[in-house]
């Protein structure tokens, strides 16, 4: 594992392209390697972090520019070979606005950028992203974030529900989430995608360690 | 080649909330204004664009809408078409 780096994709506009670096060399000992979204060559990283921020300033929808770049047409091919990709709030906008993920994330309810940590309840196992086997569990992470109430429509939710793809759910739903969803995977669940922001809990100093794992186990194979 | 102005309209669903809607539609009622049953936002997106005739420029203006206008799982779209 000690050549295993991590890329950490850099849009303009992106700002927790950083933080999440800072995790993961910081706090977890992985390499990581800055992509800038013009790269479309991904053979020297082994799995991929979408952060967050405001990806070409959020024009016409958030992470519907984005979606364009070298880099997120080259990364079929990555998460079809089966590596893993992970995007935090806006890099889980750019997961459904690109097709990898399924629904949108639209203005919040209450029309707040709403900046809290909340307690989140771990769903599923799918993928290994959170440190649960069987039984349920419950995390707190960091959320900010202005659009991020996930809508699906109801087919869409069912296919959800009956394939284990809800990855996380808010147990007090600060957005108008459909389903209280904060994170899903994808069916083989080498991609996650969810609002909290992980890499800001990765400290007891700044407010606890609940996004360790997450981030660790972007190692798994 | 012909010159076209389409001008595009892009519409969250009516099944997904449009809580700027909301907000607008309340400051409209405490403006004064009766009789406003629902207040829905959405964009306007206007384009210059040449090509070989009506058809053609159809057809790249539905893929225009469908693949970057528009985010289908939440939007509707329709447009009006001028030849200059």
């Amino acid at each position: 594992m000690d050549n295993f780096t991590v890329g950490v994709v850099v849009f303009p506009g992106s700002n927790c392209d950083r933080d999440v670096s800072w995790a993961l060399e910081g706090c977890l000992d992985i390499r990581t390697k800055y992509l800038w979204h013009e790269f479309s060559d991904l053979s020297d990283v082994d799995a991929i972090v979408l952060p967050g921020g405001f990806s070409y300033g959020d024009y016409l929808r958030c992470g519907a520019i984005a979606r364009f770049s070298p880099l997120i047409n080259a990364l079929d091919e990555f998460v079809k070979s089966g590596k893993r990709v992970l995007g935090i709030c806006n890099g889980f906008q750019i997961l459904t606005e690109s097709g990898f993920l399924p629904g949108a994330l639209v203005a919040n309810k209450n029309l707040n950028f709403i900046c809290d940590d909340v307690e989140l309840d771990i769903v599923s196992s799918k993928g290994g992203w959170f440190n649960n086997v069987d039984e349920k569990q419950t995390i707190k992470l960091p959320i900010a974030h202005g659009e991020g109430r996930y809508h699906c429509d109801s087919d869409t939710l069912k296919k959800l529900v009956d394939n284990e793809l809800i990855a996380l759910r808010y147990k007090n739903n600060p957005n108008g989430s459909s389903f209280d969803i904060a994170g899903i995977t994808n069916e083989k669940g080498n991609v996650l995608g969810l609002m909290p922001h992980p890499e800001r809990a990765c400290d007891e100093t700044i407010g606890g360690t609940d996004g360790l794992f997450t981030l660790k186990s972007l190692i798994l194979k | 080649m012909d010159q076209f102005v389409v001008k595009v309209f892009v519409r969250l669903r009516p099944s997904v909330l449009d809580p700027a809607g909301e907000a607008t539609k309340s400051a409209s009622i405490k403006l004064g204004a009766e009789g406003i049953k629902s207040l829905r936002i959405g964009k306007m997106i206007e384009v210059k664009i040449e090509g070989n005739g009506e058809n053609e420029v159809r057809e790249k203006i539905d893929l225009l809408c469908d693949r970057l206008f528009a985010n289908t799982v939440i939007e509707d779209y329709e447009y009006s078409l001028e030849k200059l």
